[in-house]
């Protein structure tokens, strides 16, 4: 049996060890924000946090998280509703079209800004790796320097 | 096929009122809508009851309006409600949006569509529902104030609406929506159609709406098709065959069996070579108590597969196909004027070939879907842009009455025409079946890159006639490829060429001797829609050669476009996306781009612009590139300038978006990629070897320009790419004088300039 913490909260699971933290956190735990995309690590629609840093959960494989602490996008805003400022800038922005990739770019996003509180142009386009089919990357650029606005009026 | 069923949904449009009906809610508010009426018994169908209606009015104010469209990214959700809020006059805030079923109904004569068409495909949804989107909530509008007139006893004509509120003139009185709803309900549906307001009275049309969903979609609790869940719902993936038709020989299944989860394993039959795809590929079906354990059975499955016809294609075999093609003669599909003598008088004569490579879709949620198969009906839950074919697809494997087939649809993690065929509802119909529990069919990426149907490969001939004065005096496409449409027996072998060249297309009716030619290439390769269809293709070749032209002339290819586009004037055209073209909209969109770019400006050695424009379904889309090539053949895409006329702009958010990442998706399939085919087996897998564009490679320089015109809309979610490619192979050739003839770009800048 692994046992693990995801969004603060003690899981435990008791399948074959080698069970991707994807599908733990969807099929198992029922967490479905984080999105299957391409199973290699490449698009990223499946990060999630590991210790406060990002990570692809699609090639991580659950018996690594032994003991850890998962963050996936269900847990980022506050409990009383309260959206992270990069889930505000997101909408602030108007960044999705199909919606499928930006909770991963969104993980993605806090994990730079929490390494680099005002990003510019080419730190986001060397951080911001993770695929986008309907190609929003315009508007993601936007709603990281916005966010990075919102985090900093609120210091 | 899905531009067939758009031409369905306007005939539909005409007669769709006399269907719609109001009523009252349990808890007292107001129903408009279309429930299943005369047409049959409501048990008949499926999704009855309040799920039909369009518009309800609460008790506490709130408006509930329904959207018939699956919601791909294209922003439907967003737009279709937009037309029925601003007509039924209410604030924006107030409104929660509800996705439809499909509202499949049986009548003495077939089939008939409560809704209307509720395919997503040909960027038609916008323009099929303008008006009766609109009508609905003008109805809804004009029995509220009846309502209230009848409340107060005055007559309607003293009464107007403020958002959410009847206001009666003369009495100064004011009532909610909320508060009329149980009296409006208990009046007939008026059989007069309703005024429409001025557009310039627009409260919510044509001004910006950020995407309905856009919480549940940052919280990680908006749900897609992958999400969906049925009580007792077992997994399943498919180990299909590599080869192009090939089939199933043996396989060995017993190390599949010992994996912990694995519940079952069984052959699926594919089409035979030929027939129609039900589903693409023969395969192995692995069914487990999880997605891994079905992906870990579907791993340690041993199987011998049967080559198939086409197990000696490859892309190498496709070209040379093309080529011997051309050196005959084809299906010409049309012949205006006289162009072999035209070309024969012509001072000079300008050729060149084009090639344009097979594509895969890949949108990036993976294939899948639940199904639950019962004795005698049948649930589906399916990311798709085609509910009826769902339903179609579901009644293809089961033999079950298609009014007992439910099509719930959810969010879509994007469709780019891959979603428009259920291929993969039939699997998870096929399984369903033989095991008699709910099924969830998961694919994979590796599936999905290597199982599509294709944007279709062809080699494009042009040939082009100038005279002394330099006017274009004979012009000639010639087209060898392989087409969508083969492998459906209801398309005549004449007809074949239709999806492929669109004979309307600029420069018919511009250029006098015009003759556009068709040739049929033989490949396994399964082909499809793929966003913007054939415009994707024949936009890259003709505006290239346009600047072909233009240099080999020398003349100035934008002022070359301006002359050939001329005045403001509407000609005929026949395809989808008619009934008419007015190229004039083409110059305007051009002469903003070029502005905007600074055409004309010189520029230093190896940095130029390159411009282009193009006519998609109704829509008109222009771009203009800023490129660097090196000495070396880096090239740096400095500046990109997109603009789009959409007519009338119902959501400029969701129209700005559709321009990005339609501007983004042409340049990230014309920079890298193809699908390519060795010994009867895709070659691409995943996202390292088909490598769509990331952010590091969108330029910051990015600019987009929305322009209006006349007094409809038209759709929204492909006319901002075909444009693209050509524009920015027309920079590359100004900046480095390597004309791109063949897509995708790769690195053929680096071996020409090496």
């Amino acid at each position: 049996m692994i046992e693990f913490y995801v969004n603060k909260l003690p899981v435990s699971f008791e399948g074959p060890e080698d069970t991707p933290l994807l599908w733990v956190l969807r099929d198992h735990l029922k967490l479905k924000g984080s999105k299957f995309g391409c199973g290699i690590g490449s698009c990223g629609a499946c990060t999630v946090h590991l210790d406060g840093r990002a990570k692809k959960s699609c090639t991580t494989r659950v018996s690594t998280v032994a003991g850890k602490q998962v963050t996936t996008i269900e847990g980022l805003a506050s409990t009383d509703g309260t959206l992270h400022p990069v889930q505000q800038a997101w909408i602030d922005e108007d960044v999705s079209q199909c919606g499928y990739c930006q909770t991963g770019q969104i993980m993605s996003a806090v994990d730079l800004l929490a390494n680099n509180s005002s990003p510019d142009d080419d730190d986001i386009a060397k951080k911001m790796n993770n695929l986008c089919r309907c190609g929003t990357y315009i508007r993601i650029r936007k709603a990281v320097h916005r966010a990075s606005e919102l985090m900093t009026e609120a210091d | 096929m899905v531009f067939m069923k758009a031409r369905n949904a306007t005939q539909i449009d005409q007669g769709r009122r006399k269907f719609l009906v109001g009523g009252l809610t349990a808890t007292g508010g107001f129903l408009l809508g279309v429930p299943v009426l005369n047409l049959v018994a409501e048990e008949q169908s499926n999704g009855g009851g309040s799920i039909g209606f369009f518009v309800e009015i609460k008790p506490d104010n709130r408006v509930i309006i329904g959207v018939a469209q699956p919601e791909i990214g294209q922003g439907v959700k967003t737009s279709m409600p937009m037309l029925v809020a601003e007509e039924l006059d209410v604030d924006w805030s107030a409104v929660t949006v509800r996705q439809m079923p499909l509202g499949i109904v049986k009548t003495a004569d077939g089939y008939t569509w409560k809704y209307g068409g509720q395919g997503a495909g040909g960027s038609t949804a916008v323009t099929d529902n303008w008006e009766y989107l609109r009508e609905v909530g003008a109805t809804a509008r004009q029995m509220l104030v009846m309502a209230a007139a009848e409340h107060w006893s005055v007559p309607r004509a003293q009464c107007h609406t403020e958002p959410g509120i009847v206001v009666c003139d003369t009495l100064g009185a004011r009532l909610s929506y909320s508060e009329l709803a149980a009296r409006a309900a208990k009046l007939p549906v008026p059989e007069e159609k309703p005024v429409f307001k001025d557009l310039s009275d627009h409260r919510i049309i044509g001004k910006p709406q950020k995407v309905v969903d856009a919480r549940e979609i940052v919280t990680g609790k908006s749900r897609y098709g992958i999400d969906a869940e049925m009580p007792g719902m077992r997994y399943a993936a498919i180990e299909r065959c590599p080869y192009l038709d090939g089939t199933l020989a043996s396989v060995d299944d017993s190390a599949a069996r010992q994996v912990p989860g694995v519940l079952d394993v069984f052959p699926v039959d594919g089409p035979k070579p030929g027939e129609p795809y039900l589903i693409l590929a023969s395969g192995v079906a692995v069914v487990a108590d999880s997605t891994w354990a079905a992906l870990q059975g579907r791993r340690a499955l041993k199987i011998n597969w049967n080559k198939g016809p086409h197990a000696n294609e490859n892309t190498a075999s496709f070209w040379k196909q093309t080529t011997d093609l051309l050196a005959g003669t084809g299906q010409v599909v049309r012949d205006d004027g006289d162009f072999d003598q035209a070309l024969a008088q012509a001072e000079t004569v300008i050729e060149a070939r084009y090639e344009i490579p097979f594509v895969n879709h890949a949108p990036l949620e993976p294939q899948n879907c639940i199904v639950s198969i019962e004795q005698d009906r049948a649930l589906v839950i399916a990311p798709t842009q085609m509910p009826s074919g769902a339903n179609r697809a579901v009644a293809a494997v089961t033999d079950l009455p298609r009014e007992n087939i439910q099509v719930e649809m959810t969010r879509v993690g994007g469709g780019f025409g891959r979603r428009l065929t259920n291929d993969y509802v039939a699997e998870a119909a096929m399984i369903s079946k033989k095991i008699g529990a709910p099924v969830k069919l998961q694919w994979s990426r590796e599936d999905d890159v290597k199982h599509d149907f294709y944007r279709p490969s062809g080699m494009h001939e042009m040939r082009a006639g100038v005279d002394e004065q330099g006017q274009i005096t004979a012009w000639t496409q010639r087209l060898a490829s392989a087409g969508k449409y083969y492998r459906r027996p209801n398309v005549k072998p004449e007809d074949q060429f239709k999806p492929e060249l669109y004979v309307d297309d600029f420069p018919a009716q511009i250029i006098e001797n015009l003759r556009v030619e068709w040739l049929e290439v033989q490949s396994g390769v399964p082909r499809g829609s793929w966003r913007a269809p054939a415009h994707t293709a024949n936009a890259f070749v003709v505006q290239s050669f346009l600047d072909e032209i233009a240099h080999a002339s020398g003349r100035d290819p934008l002022q070359l476009r301006l002359d050939l586009y001329g005045e403001d004037r509407e000609l005929a055209y026949g395809q989808h996306g008619g009934p008419v073209f007015n190229p004039f909209r083409l110059s305007r969109l051009l002469k903003q781009v070029a502005k905007s770019i600074d055409y004309g400006t010189a520029r230093p050695a190896g940095r130029a612009v390159g411009i282009a424009s193009h006519f998609t379904f109704g829509g008109y889309g222009a771009h203009a590139v800023e490129v660097t090539v090196s000495k070396a053949g880096e090239l740096t895409i400095e500046r990109i300038v997109a603009a789009v006329d959409c007519g009338v702009v119902v959501n400029p958010l969701g129209v700005e978006a559709q321009l990005e990442g339609g501007t983004i998706d042409g340049l990230s399939t014309a920079l890298n990629l193809e699908i390519t085919v060795q010994d009867g087996q895709i070659e691409q897998s995943n996202f390292h070897n088909y490598r769509l564009l990331r952010m590091k490679d969108v330029p910051i320089q990015f600019e987009t320009h929305v322009m209006p015109w006349g007094d409809k809309p038209t759709g929204m979610g492909e006319m901002g790419l075909p444009s693209l490619a050509p524009a920015l192979t027309n920079a590359i050739f100004n900046a480095s004088g390597v004309r791109i003839r063949k897509l995708p770009i790769k690195d053929q800048l680096k071996k020409a300039l090496s």
